[in-house]
């Protein structure tokens, strides 16, 4: 795949990221990393999500991949003994199987729409509600961690959470290999397959494409990288606990996460990442800061940034249905088309 | 823990009817607005839990019981119109994808709004019922009571919906809405009369549970996703359907949760939920796929 030289100019930018925060945010330097790192582990498996989001396959059970990915690569560690490196592939295996399991009689049966979405929503409460109620391995509501080893560095056992710079290459090289993923099934033919059973199942079908395998397909590969997405999560996070990492409140974030980015664009579900975690944290920073809100509200002003997020969530869906990266190049499109005189048709 | 057919499982199968009437009552009313306005507002539990802190509200403020109840009931079938008015209709012609997420989206909103507003403890209204002992067994009287009441309720609104003018209006809209505009009908009056309807039962839910259970911003997530299952199981938009597996999806909590833990019940009830939507996609109920 050969780069432009704006995206090798912003490769290199972020490859120096880290010694730029040194240089002129030393003092912070832990908190911005991590808030990057958690940028790029999210925008993995947002990534990931739009993979088979993009050809309306609206899943709300994305919260079950990543959350047996985070549980099956802990668990195995800590009970097994099983390094990571085995760990997740089985941990991803399972995730893909479960996947399999309920995409193939969803697609064979051509279930869509509303009731996919909440089909979906059903096997993310399933796991979250295995993972609660196997609570003498999984610690139950209260979460695990994994067994540290050594000092918390080692290749072995995958741990790299002491070293924020190490962190963040490795995240930035899993969001790099996100990238990768979507590039490669957007130039694939089986994107064409997907687009055309997106817009008319039947025609798709009769043109001699295998709609149900197609989607199984792209299905897989979603599924495998939110499970990669959350094992990485936990390994770096080294806690995990049913509601952050599985749960319905997972899924409908990486669903609004990439809908406010932009669901049709590579970089979109990125921007999405962004957005989404700096609007929390400035809010949650402005208002942990602002002493008069503290005496009004108390300790239950911690929940003003998820009221704040989730209005300006709702309005993005109303007024921005193609997300910020999708408007801001549907606008730069319009414009050259303008120049061009041209009419382009507006998808 | 062994599970034999004795006395306490018949009690478990008979609580499980009584929180079958619960679950019909707020899967009727999720139903009825998505087989009319053809939204799911996966903020439907948020608004039964904004039902319950202002019955709480009202109850702690000195009013008798009946009256907060009805304030309650009030209150949320308001929310449910200015719902609609405000979030759903600018989405009304979007992609279906985007109309289940603005609800998603207020379902934070919601849920934020009430930690903000009364913080995360867990409150209660102090109402003890009591219970009835037969042969053993023991059932309180507020599930006893919240059973009369759903079904109540829910013979009413069939009352309505199939000897009312507004109620046959709403019937013709769920079955055909491109014909209802041209029979002299406003599709928009009846719209919002039916998101006032399922806030009104959402709210006379809320008056049901907070006999039975503590307040808490989060309840919602508990109750959310059971009211979605037992609508697609028993085929959305169909209200008989609905009202069938309510009864077979709390037996499933009842008995799981008599014989294993509270969560495999739960968890049963969903692997049952999945397993027959590969089987009837349509639900059991549901006329078309």
């Amino acid at each position: 795949m050969r780069l432009s030289r704006s995206a090798m100019a912003g490769l290199g930018l972020l490859i120096a990221l880290p010694f730029l925060i040194r240089f002129f945010f030393g003092a912070s330097e832990r908190y911005y990393l991590h808030l990057l790192i958690q940028i790029f582990i999210w925008s993995f498996i947002y990534t990931g999500w739009s993979i088979m989001g993009r050809f309306g396959l609206t899943s709300l059970g994305h919260g079950a991949f990543t959350g047996i990915g985070a549980y099956g690569c802990i668990l195995l560690w800590n009970y097994a003994g099983l390094t990571p490196w085995l760990g997740i592939p089985i941990a991803v295996a399972v995730a893909v199987l479960v996947a399999l399991l309920v995409g193939y009689p969803c697609f064979h049966m051509r279930i869509t729409g509303h009731y996919f979405a909440l089909l979906t929503l059903a096997l993310t409460e399933f796991v979250r509600l295995c993972i609660v109620g196997l609570r003498d391995y999984t610690g139950g509501s209260l979460g695990t961690q994994p067994r540290r080893y050594g000092d918390g560095l080692s290749l072995y056992a995958m741990q790299f959470e002491p070293s924020r710079t190490l962190s963040f290459y490795i995240a930035l090289a899993l969001w790099l290999a996100g990238l990768v993923i979507w590039k490669w099934i957007d130039r694939s033919m089986d994107r064409y397959a997907l687009e055309a059973a997106s817009q008319d199942e039947e025609a798709a079908a009769s043109v001699g494409i295998d709609v149900t395998r197609e989607k199984l397909k792209v299905t897989a590969v979603s599924a495998a990288m939110c499970a990669v997405g959350g094992a990485i999560y936990a390994q770096y996070q080294m806690y995990i606990g049913p509601d952050t990492i599985a749960g319905l409140s997972v899924s409908l974030n990486i669903v609004f996460a990439v809908i406010a980015g932009g669901l049709w664009t590579m970089l979109g579900p990125t921007f999405g990442a962004v957005f989404t975690q700096v609007l929390s944290e400035v809010l949650r920073v402005t208002i942990q800061s602002t002493a008069g809100l503290q005496s009004a509200f108390g300790s239950s002003v911690l929940a003003l940034d998820t009221l704040i997020y989730g209005l300006l969530l709702v309005l993005f869906i109303i007024y921005m249905p193609r997300g910020i990266l999708g408007t801001i190049l549907e606008r730069r499109d319009k414009r050259h088309s303008r120049i061009a005189a041209t009419p382009v048709k507006a998808m | 823990m062994e599970c034999q057919l004795d006395i306490f499982f018949l009690e478990a199968v008979l609580n499980g009817l009584l929180l079958a009437g619960l679950l019909a009552l707020l899967a009727l009313g999720l139903n009825l607005i998505f087989g009319v306005i053809d939204v799911v507002w996966i903020c439907y539990a948020e608004l039964v839990m904004v039902g319950m802190y202002g019955i709480n509200y009202a109850y702690k403020a000195g009013a008798p019981f009946l009256a907060a109840a009805l304030f309650g009931v009030l209150l949320v079938a308001l929310a449910g119109a200015i719902l609609h008015q405000l979030v759903i209709r600018p989405v009304l012609d979007a992609a279906p994808i985007n109309q289940l997420l603005v609800t998603g989206g207020m379902l934070f909103v919601l849920q934020a709004a009430a930690t903000v507003a009364f913080g995360i403890d867990f409150k209660n209204l102090g109402i003890r019922l009591g219970s009835i002992n037969v042969a053993d067994m023991s059932f309180s009287y507020s599930r006893i009571i919240t059973f009369g009441v759903a079904s109540a309720a829910m013979l009413m609104l069939w009352l309505f919906l199939s000897r009312t003018y507004v109620g046959i209006a709403i019937r013709a809209i769920a079955q055909d809405r491109q014909i209802m505009p041209l029979m002299g009908v406003d599709h928009r009056n009846i719209y919002l009369v039916t998101s006032g309807i399922g806030g009104g039962l959402a709210g006379l839910g809320a008056a049901l549970m907070v006999l039975q259970y503590d307040i808490y911003p989060q309840i919602g997530l508990q109750f959310g996703p059971l009211i979605f299952m037992i609508c697609v199981l028993g085929g959305l938009g169909s209200m008989i359907g609905g009202f069938v597996a309510a009864f077979i999806i709390s037996e499933f909590i009842a008995i799981g949760g008599s014989c294993f833990a509270t969560e495999w019940g739960y968890a049963i009830a969903f692997l049952f939920f999945m397993v027959v939507i590969f089987i009837r996609p349509q639900g059991l109920f549901g006329g078309k796929a």
